[in-house]
């Protein structure tokens, strides 16, 4: 095969590739669970990829909310609320509980 | 800390007998301002038996309305308890305090239940916001229903007897990894709310979270608590009243006692007794000795004012 369709090929797999890392479809998004027991998040961290989607349920007997300033809020969670964020944009988000702030948490985007 | 009990043998310490006569009783607290220093005296009636003379009050405090969980499924009907004691109570008080969290959720309905059974009592409730009371979308039930007349979140100060009230918010704008917060709005308004004032005026000041730091590791203490505590620094009587923690605690600082006051609703653990502060269950024919009020009472001419602790049983 001439060198110049290889190179060609090499090309368009790269960018293939490319097209893949970027997610410009969003295949292989995630959903993650962090649960709160004894006024605790867990994980305390998580590290998800963008287009992912992390879910807070609250399993104690008081309400809890999630908060990361400025990035989202979620509404009061009763036991076994739960709450929904989908990152989009890459990063670090700390966040904690409005009601309680001794707890923190942090999900780190890449 | 100096046993505030013993405040004859030292003249400097006499002031702090304002508040020689509080009652400890679980249904709430019964304290009575009559020197300068609250003293748990024993159950609300054996207090009114003693002495009736002077200002008394009460102080009740997370009655969590709506709150149904196994803890405690009832949290209306023991707050119910509690009022009929106060009902029931030979001489009456001149007035209650609520020191937070009136309601679970900030439910409109758990607001009218808790006034519905309150008013009960007949007698006129100063409040203050704890953390349960500001969860609606529009954080407006509370400021509507408790709010007039008061500054910021919640704030103000009022005189009765000679006693200078002053009821604080430290619930609001609470910062990551941190404890209750005063603000620095709320702190210059305490500074010109005292300024000015005789330092022989007993002051009693009462939030929601222990102003004084109890466990940090469960958040209990507030973040500029100690700021709020200089503005007082020279003042011969301060009792600080707390809720949040569901448990009766009392310390004596120089001429500070601070107390905190047991829920009507459900009991919470020890400070590091348990893997977090949540509600404790308890054995059912155990509840009613940990939940209750306080009865707090002052004489004039005296230094300290005296609390009771009485729970709703046992």
């Amino acid at each position: 095969m001439p060198s110049a369709i290889l190179r060609g090929l090499g090309r368009l797999a790269i960018a293939a590739a490319i097209s893949f890392c970027l997610g410009s479809t969003p295949v292989r998004a995630e959903e993650i669970q962090v649960t709160i027991d004894n006024f605790t998040f867990a994980p305390a961290e998580v590290k998800v990829k963008v287009g992912d989607t992390v879910t807070w349920t609250n399993h104690d007997d008081i309400p809890h909310t999630v908060v990361s300033a400025g990035k989202f809020r979620s509404k009061t969670l009763d036991t076994d609320n739960a709450f929904s964020f989908t990152f989009t944009t890459a990063g670090d988000y700390k966040y904690f509980c409005s009601l309680h702030p001794h707890m923190t948490g942090m999900i780190k985007v890449e | 800390m100096s046993d505030h009990d013993h405040h004859d043998d030292n003249p400097g310490v006499s002031r702090r007998r304002v508040l020689e006569c509080m009652t400890w009783a679980g249904t709430g607290v019964l304290w009575t301002i009559s020197g300068g220093v609250p003293r748990s005296l024993g159950l609300v009636g054996s207090a009114q038996a003693a002495e009736p003379t002077g200002l008394t009050f009460l102080q009740i405090s997370d009655s969590h309305v709506g709150f149904d969980k196994p803890a405690n499924p009832n949290a209306l009907g023991t707050l119910e308890e509690a009022i009929a004691k106060v009902k029931m109570m030979p001489a009456k008080p001149s007035f209650m305090i609520h020191t937070g969290d009136i309601s679970h959720l900030s439910k409109a309905a758990e607001f009218d239940d808790a006034e519905r059974i309150i008013s009960q009592a007949k007698l006129d409730v100063h409040y203050v916001p704890g953390e349960h009371d500001f969860l609606d979308e529009e954080v407006k039930f509370y400021k509507e229903r408790y709010g007039k007349g008061t500054k910021g979140a919640g704030y103000y100060s009022f005189d009765a007897n000679g006693v200078h009230f002053i009821g604080l918010v430290n619930v609001v704008d609470l910062k990551a990894g941190g404890l209750g917060n005063l603000g620095a709005e709320q702190l210059e308004w305490l500074e010109a709310d005292l300024k000015g004032r005789s330092k022989s005026t007993p002051i009693v000041v009462f939030a929601h979270i222990p102003l004084w730091t109890v466990y940090p590791t469960w958040g209990w203490g507030t973040e500029d608590g100690a700021r709020a505590l200089d503005t007082l620094k020279g003042f011969g009587s301060v009792t600080v009243l707390n809720g949040h923690i569901h448990q009766v605690m009392q310390k004596v600082e120089g001429n500070v006692t601070f107390h905190t006051a047991r829920s009507t609703a459900f009991p919470q653990p020890a400070p590091g007794a348990a893997p977090s502060p949540g509600p404790m269950k308890v054995a059912d024919d155990k509840l009613r000795s940990m939940l209750g009020v306080a009865s707090i009472n002052f004489k004039p001419g005296q230094q300290s004012l005296a609390i009771i602790d009485t729970p709703l049983q046992g």
